[in-house]
């Protein structure tokens, strides 16, 4: 008997299907894992089982009953509970009244008695929690225990957990899956959507691997490897297109990255000791699933993040971390992570592009429009961006936003480019587009470091690739010698040491 | 002796009308909407309680009135701020003009242009307790006054102890969560909108229908700025405003107090007396506010 069938799902945004046609069935009493790398449709597939989407086709059968899911209280009625990565709970509250919150029972609160039925329901599925404890003092993993509590009161037969490790120490990680496996004795389902394949080869009893919004496998956890889960996830045939020869290697060091070490905000560590170096004219690639550290190392290299240790120098100079006119002076060129953070939007396509050479365009600080202007209309030109320089920036199509960015950042002469993400959302041409831009770039001579979700353009242009994960380097290859097996291995981490 | 129970009666009384304009504020606020209408919303609540108990003769036609126009400018806040989503600031400064506007309009139109303010032939009466002895200057005070010392564990008890506050609380702090939990974000912060606005009606009621028995254009004169000061000063919790409104009151009526003396200080500086401690007070107090985490933001679902 399955608790939950779903049956040739597809959910599409736009000209995007990020469900294809997908079967998806969990049985009472097993712990099941949802791979697949970011973008598959992972999130998308446990939403709808959710009901906070409605698939476009295909049916949903629960427990032998397939009435519509319409909104997250329909599936909560069913018996489907919903730990998202991002909790929401009141930090204010106690974890009692988090938990009864909404289904408080009847009018009067009696707090005492509100603590005595948490702690028993906690007792009941082997939690330790402090029912009277305040939810915003709690350690991440302890919140995260309050969440799946919340969804047992609502007597929640299937439990969803999205990315439930992606915060977690080690240590609250494997209480995470004690308290999991007592679910599952008590035949719960539960679901974990996760792209770390070692954890899903340790705690579960099923798989299902997503790619690009399919199902490319569904199994037993016991008659698969890390190996195989690797290749079905990140399952990549292509071999990287011809591209200009390293003209680097044998150069000169540009961007000296040493021992850069960082803890997030919740205090576990994002960087650990992560040291490389970029040549003149060499493209290096940081491959990884998302959320192992890029964005952290972008931050740093970018002034926005200081370090707990670890340094950076430019041309053999150290930089002075955390302080982004660093970049200005040492000639660091940058395209972020996320282009809107990057401009003005209700400024000047002009201002923006000059924006960083504010001293050259302005005489005791009075602007120089004719000055402005002019530079504005040489970069129009150069880089073909379909725009006027009075135009606001935010009424630009994402593809010209990251050219202006481009514009403003490369007409510079920089010796280091930081390019994070930098074809992400854009179309097929604005991506052809950038990737010639950065390969003119590396012809001139500089240092580039390439940061990407996307495989395809980091084995595209780089001459060398780094792979990170845990925030950790863990592997590097020469772009002419890349096993696609073992560099998927290396970004899951189902092999440990590179 | 005499003159510290005189002084505590003094201080009841100018308290009572910043208390529930505080009380008021504070409900809506913990729900996450900060009502800047306030200072209009009693303004206008004291001026229709007045007229409605003028034309009809009845002061508690006059006081259901006030509780009336004290509700719907709340549901014009609630609309402007909740359904619309717009800037919380915005609505409330405009609702205080816009209802400040119509009372010195409607005044015009209904009592021309009459030097002596209008007063009411019968107001609400003193209860007086304890007559004769030596705390009868203490508790020579109006309904209101007893009244809104009851609405203080009142409300407390309703903040904390029912599921009906949990839900409010939790609307102010994680609207997401709320929401997530089946509660209705948008009905709950008009409830308490609903609750705010009565406690404000009464609040200007009892200046124009119990303590003057009359209006004047400079009746609220602040009160309603005062009180959101004191909603800080208390930090959103029922007890704590009350000792807010006490304190202000208190300096009120020193300061008062201090005038009829003849007190050698300009009389100027013993008016500001109250402001600047209480200003004082909340920079000391303030700076552990803690604000509901959802004020000021318009809830909307993503996606």
């Amino acid at each position: 008997m399955n608790l939950v069938e779903m049956r040739g799902i597809t959910k599409r945004f736009g000209a995007l299907a990020a469900n294809d046609n997908v079967d998806f069935v969990v049985r009472p009493g097993e712990i099941h894992a949802l791979l697949g790398e970011n973008g598959a449709g992972k999130s998308t597939l446990m939403k709808i089982l959710y009901g906070l989407y409605q698939p476009d086709e295909g049916s949903i059968v629960i427990d032998g009953s397939d009435e519509p899911l319409r909104s997250p209280a329909d599936a909560i009625a069913r018996g489907i509970g919903f730990v998202s990565q991002h909790f929401s709970l009141v930090p204010t509250f106690t974890v009692a009244e988090n938990v009864l919150l909404g289904y408080e029972g009847r009018f009067r609160l009696d707090p005492a008695e509100m603590n005595a039925r948490v702690a028993q329901l906690a007792a009941a599925n082997g939690f330790s929690i402090d029912p009277a404890a305040i939810v915003g003092k709690l350690s991440v993993g302890q919140q995260q225990r309050v969440e799946i509590l919340k969804a047992l009161y609502r007597d929640c037969r299937v439990l969803i957990l999205d990315e439930p490790t992606a915060v977690l120490t080690p240590r609250d990680t494997q209480a995470l899956f004690e308290i999991l496996r007592k679910l599952r004795e008590q035949d719960l389902a539960v679901i974990i959507i996760t792209h770390k394949l070692d954890e899903a080869i340790e705690n579960t009893q099923r798989v299902t691997v997503l790619r690009l919004g399919k199902v490319v496998g569904s199994q037993d956890t016991s008659s698969t490897t890390s190996a195989e889960l690797a290749r079905l996830m990140v399952g990549r045939q292509t071999v990287p297109v011809q591209r200009e020869a390293a003209t680097g290697s044998t150069q000169r060091v540009v961007l000296d990255v040493n021992g850069l070490s960082v803890a997030d905000k919740r205090g576990v560590q994002a960087l650990r000791s992560v040291t490389f170096q970029v040549h003149a004219g060499e493209v290096v690639g940081i491959a990884g699933v998302a959320g192992n550290g890029q964005s952290e190392l972008v931050s740093i290299l970018t002034g926005m993040l200081q370090p707990q240790s670890g340094g950076v120098s430019v041309d053999g100079k150290p930089v002075i971390l955390g302080d982004p006119r660093a970049c200005t002076q040492h000639k660091i060129g940058r395209i972020p992570e996320d282009r809107l953070r990057g401009v003005i939007g209700d400024l000047s396509v002009a201002d923006n592009l000059m924006m960083e050479q504010l001293d050259q365009f302005t005489r005791v600080g009075h602007l120089q429009p004719a000055a402005i202007a002019e530079h504005a209309q040489r970069l129009i030109e150069d880089f073909q961006i379909k725009a006027s320089p009075g135009d606001p920036v935010r009424t630009l199509s994402g593809g010209n936003i990251q050219k202006v960015i481009l514009a403003r950042t490369l007409s510079q002469d920089p010796a280091v480019v930081i390019a994070a993400q930098p074809t992400r959302g854009v179309d097929i041409g604005a991506t052809e587009y950038v990737h010639q831009k950065l390969t003119e770039q590396k012809a001139r001579g500089a240092a580039i470091l390439l940061v990407s979700e996307d495989l395809d353009e980091i084995l595209l242009l780089s001459d060398r690739i780094l792979v990170i994960y845990n925030g950790q380097l863990v592997g590097e290859f020469a772009s002419d010698a890349v096993d696609l097996d073992r560099l998927s291995m290396l970004m899951t981490g189902a092999e440990k040491t590179g | 002796m005499e003159f510290i129970f005189t002084l505590l009666g003094a201080t009841l009384r100018i308290s009572t009308p910043i208390l529930y304009g505080a009380l008021g504020e504070m409900v809506v606020e913990r729900a996450g909407i900060l009502n800047l209408g306030i200072e209009g919303t009693m303004l206008l609540s004291a001026f229709g309680g007045f007229v409605a108990a003028q034309l009809s003769g009845s002061i508690y036609l006059g006081l259901a009135t006030a509780i009336a126009i004290g509700i719907l400018l709340s549901l014009l806040m609630g609309f402007l701020s909740i359904t619309l989503g717009l800037n919380q600031h915005v609505c409330g400064l405009g609702i205080t003009l816009l209802a400040s506007g119509l009372a010195l309009f409607l005044f015009r139109i209904i009592y021309g242009g009459e030097s002596i303010p209008p007063a009411l032939e019968e107001s609400f009466p003193q209860l007086r307790l304890f007559s004769g002895t030596i705390l009868e200057p203490v508790f020579s005070q109006y309904v209101f006054t007893y009244a809104a010392f009851l609405f203080v564990p009142l409300l407390a008890w309703l903040l904390y102890r029912t599921s009906f506050g949990l839900r409010l609380r939790s609307v102010g702090e994680n609207p997401e969560a709320a929401d997530t939990a089946g509660i209705s974000v948008f009905r709950t912060r008009y409830v308490a909108l609903i609750i705010g606005g009565a406690l404000m009606g009464i609040g200007g009621a009892f200046l124009s229908l119990a303590q003057l028995g009359a209006f004047t254009h400079g009746i609220i004169n602040g009160r309603g700025w005062v009180a959101i000061a004191i909603v800080i000063f208390g930090n959103w919790k029922p007890w704590r405003v009350l000792a807010g409104a006490l304190l202000f009151g208190g300096l009120q009526a020193l300061q008062l107090r201090l005038q009829a003396e003849g007190v050698q200080l300009p009389y100027e500086i013993l008016l500001m007396l109250p402001y600047v401690l209480t200003i004082v007070a909340i920079a000391i107090t303030g700076r552990n506010a803690s604000y509901p985490a959802a004020l000021l933001k318009p809830y909307r679902r993503e996606g």
